[in-house]
């Protein structure tokens, strides 16, 4: 195949890929050392109303944004800096905070609340994904062949539907007296309100992501078991091995690079929980960093929206993939060099 | 499949795994089908704490809306017959009237067809019969399982969800169609190019591992400015024509066939490896040019793999939230974030109720989508993880 025909076939995706992926990164860069604002000016405003002998008037000054020929206010923008970063991060009262051991008053600067929250969710849910996941591969691989269909079909529904919607379904059997609510008041004997801290918002939430993610690791799992050596199961039995040990020094074995490759899609996707913060309404109490991002993107009540601190908080986000990747990266740099790919 | 004696489970292990599986299979669906039965009810049945008037809905059958034995009979015989023509008389159908070579549009016209048949009856034919039947019967009659749909009235009808409902399907026809298009021509030069298609294949691979991590957050910032200003931006190139992209459908689809694109150039590309490279090579020395050989010889076989990452483009398209949030006003909104409006607003347990009738409406259709495609989803989602 020549050049110009494979750049035929290859040419409309590398420009879309150009023009929507590069370019915004590119601007976004950008953008987090500008900000725009509407000028303001000065004047003094003589208001009068009618009174007697003679019209009361009120002569005040005024601060007003500036309006252009067509009617719209006149911006300006103005190169910050790092401003921007410096308005998330508050390195000031963060570093007071951290001064007195207080995580409390650290933890009421957004990026900081976003950035706990989205690690503690991360690693939390990670083990039980992967546990769940497996657990559900062995027994399902166990089972008769006739159930194993209908099996696969409930586990991808959690997987399938809209996180959105996934998310809600579950706020709503715990949202005020519903029945999981009820019953847990019942089981445990006291009462219980699941919206009303941040904890039990957040536990919701890991249980939520977990009840999505598992039915993925499940079938990955699945796929690999059935590429287990039968012989050497059989002859781990010959040997004595028990159930557990089998499982323990030929199945798992086996399994790791599938469970390294669930693992780096879970960091991957929980690094950006964000539709749990909707579902969960739970903004008040726990945010995430995409959340954060999304939140300042967000018209505020004046209809503005602070491009330059989320591209901020967007840049800080990048910071936290590119470190999160770089053992995924280097990885498959090294296969690409061995020639496997 | 005889096992060895050795490698039979014993009794306890085996009803422990059974019990396992049931306990799975519970937790899994029982939230969906939870709001599944809520949506048809009474807020107060809705909302109740005790499961048994969810399920049954006193306070709805006490105003006189509900299904009597005879309805419920006579509905499960009508959807077992639904299941059991669909199986057999469809197939046969769409064998019998569509030419080989257009079998997949005949597939979908025969399943639109029939499910507007379905629904006719289903939602037109029956109800109004079984309310006669029942006047007449009179105890066997009385509505004993409260069902109500009154709510999906108010959603579909007096709230214009079937606006929502056709900006999502623009959207996501518009990113699955053009997202294949691109994603093929794109996928089968990389697959033929030989060593430099490695090269950037590798590099693709790369960007759409970065794409997997990278929060769709990051890039609506850089896109927010420009598509406000695009019109100012535009003007100079295109003068008085120049849009505004911010609310724009089209430019939603754009922005979400370039975030998927990586993911699908890299699936399509293993797909079309897989195709011998022998098959255009015979068309090529017949006299083909590429794009001939890759019309007439590549298209017919590569369907599979198409429908598979086509799926996925679609749940992503369908599924977003965040973009289309962001970059769509109010008139133009998808169905996703448009329900975010419903609950945000929840004043009253209606409300709610609402909101759990639409929130039951989107998801319908990923339910028989995964009735459809469940081994095409299966064997997407594992084949980048078993190939490593």
């Amino acid at each position: 195949m020549n050049t110009k025909t494979f750049a035929a076939f290859v040419g409309p995706s590398i420009f879309l890929m150009l023009l929507f992926i590069a370019a915004p990164l590119v601007s976004v860069f950008m953008q987090s050392f500008y900000v725009t604002q509407p000028i303001f000016e000065q004047v003094e405003v003589e208001t009068c109303t009618p009174g007697f002998p003679t019209q009361t008037c009120v002569t005040e000054t005024k601060i007003q944004p500036v309006l252009g020929e067509d009617g719209k206010v006149v911006t300006d923008v103005k190169y910050v800096g790092l401003e921007s970063y410096y308005n998330v991060l508050e390195p000031d009262r963060a570093w007071a905070a951290l001064k007195v051991f207080d995580f409390d008053a650290l933890l009421t600067i957004d990026f900081w609340k976003a950035l706990r929250f989205t690690l503690t969710f991360t690693l939390v849910t990670l083990p039980l994904v992967i546990g769940v996941g497996l657990a559900i591969a062995i027994t399902v691989n166990n089972a008769t062949r006739m159930i194993r269909g209908p099996i696969i079909f409930v586990s991808l529904l959690p997987f399938i539907i809209t996180p959105v919607i996934g998310a809600l379904s579950i706020r709503w059997l715990f949202i005020g007296d519903g029945i999981m609510t009820a019953f847990l008041e019942w089981w445990l004997n006291q009462d219980i309100a699941m919206f009303a801290q941040g904890w039990t918002i957040e536990l919701l939430m890991m249980f939520y992501r977990v009840w999505h993610v598992a039915p993925f690791a499940f079938l990955v799992f699945y796929a690999g078991l059935q590429t287990v050596n039968q012989d050497t199961l059989e002859s781990a039995v010959i040997d004595g091995a028990s159930r557990w040990e089998r499982l323990r020094y030929v199945i798992i074995p086996h399994l790791m690079p599938l469970i390294v490759f669930v693992s780096l899609i879970h960091l991957m996707d929980s690094y950006r929980v964000f539709e749990e913060i909707v579902g969960f309404s739970s903004q008040a109490y726990r945010i995430s960093l995409q959340w954060l991002t999304y939140d300042l993107l967000t018209p505020d009540d004046s209809g503005n929206r602070s491009i330059s601190r989320a591209s901020a908080s967007a840049m800080l986000t990048m910071i936290g993939i590119v470190v999160l990747l770089i053992p995924l990266l280097r990885k498959t740099w090294r296969d690409h060099k061995g020639g496997r790919v | 499949m005889s096992l060895p004696k050795s490698m039979q489970q014993p009794m306890a292990l085996q009803l422990t795994s059974v019990g396992f599986l049931a306990f799975w299979c519970l937790i899994a669906a029982f939230p969906i089908f939870w709001i599944a039965v809520m949506s048809f009810k009474d807020p107060i049945d809705a909302f109740a704490s005790n499961p048994l008037s969810v399920i049954f809905g006193p306070e709805t059958v006490a105003t006189g809306r509900g299904l009597s034995i005879v309805s419920i009979v006579v509905g499960i015989a009508f959807l077992w017959y639904t299941v059991h023509l669909a199986l057999t008389l469809l197939p046969k159908m769409v064998n019998k009237y569509t030419p080989p070579h257009l079998l997949v549009p005949g597939w979908i016209i025969g399943a639109l067809v029939f499910a507007i048949g379905f629904l006719i009856v289903f939602a037109g034919i029956l109800p109004p019969v079984l309310s006669a039947v029942n006047s007449i019967l009179g105890p066997l009659g009385k509505p004993i399982l409260g069902l109500t749909t009154e709510h999906y009235r108010a959603v579909w009808v007096e709230n214009a969800f079937y606006e929502n409902f056709i900006n999502s399907m623009i959207v996501t026809v518009g990113v699955v169609t053009v997202s294949l298009t691109v994603g093929t021509l794109a996928g089968y030069g990389l697959a033929r190019a030989g060593s430099a298609g490695s090269f950037i294949a590798f590099w693709i691979l790369i960007i759409a591992l970065v794409f997997r991590a990278l929060p769709h957050s990051v890039l609506v910032a850089g896109y927010l400015p420009p598509f406000i200003n695009s019109a100012e931006i535009l003007s100079p190139i295109l003068g008085d024509a120049a849009p505004t992209l911010y609310g724009k459908p089209w430019a939603v689809i754009a922005v979400l066939v370039s975030i998927n694109q990586p993911f699908t150039i890299w699936m399509l590309r293993s797909f079309f490896q897989n195709i011998p490279n022998e098959l255009d090579e015979a068309a090529r020395v017949d006299g083909c040019t590429h794009f001939q050989a890759f019309r007439w010889v590549i298209m017919p076989v590569m369907w599979p793999g198409v429908i598979t990452t086509g799926l996925f483009s679609f749940l992503l398209a369908y599924n977003d939230y965040l973009v289309c949030s962001l970059l769509l006003d109010a008139q133009n909104q998808t169905m996703v974030p448009a329900i975010a409006g419903y609950f945000n607003r929840e004043t009253t347990t209606t409300d709610q109720v609402e909101a759990v009738a639409a929130a039951v409406s989107i998801i319908a259709p990923l339910f028989l989508l995964i009735m459809v495609f469940q081994r095409q989803i299966v064997s997407g989602l594992t084949a980048g993880a078993v190939k490593g």
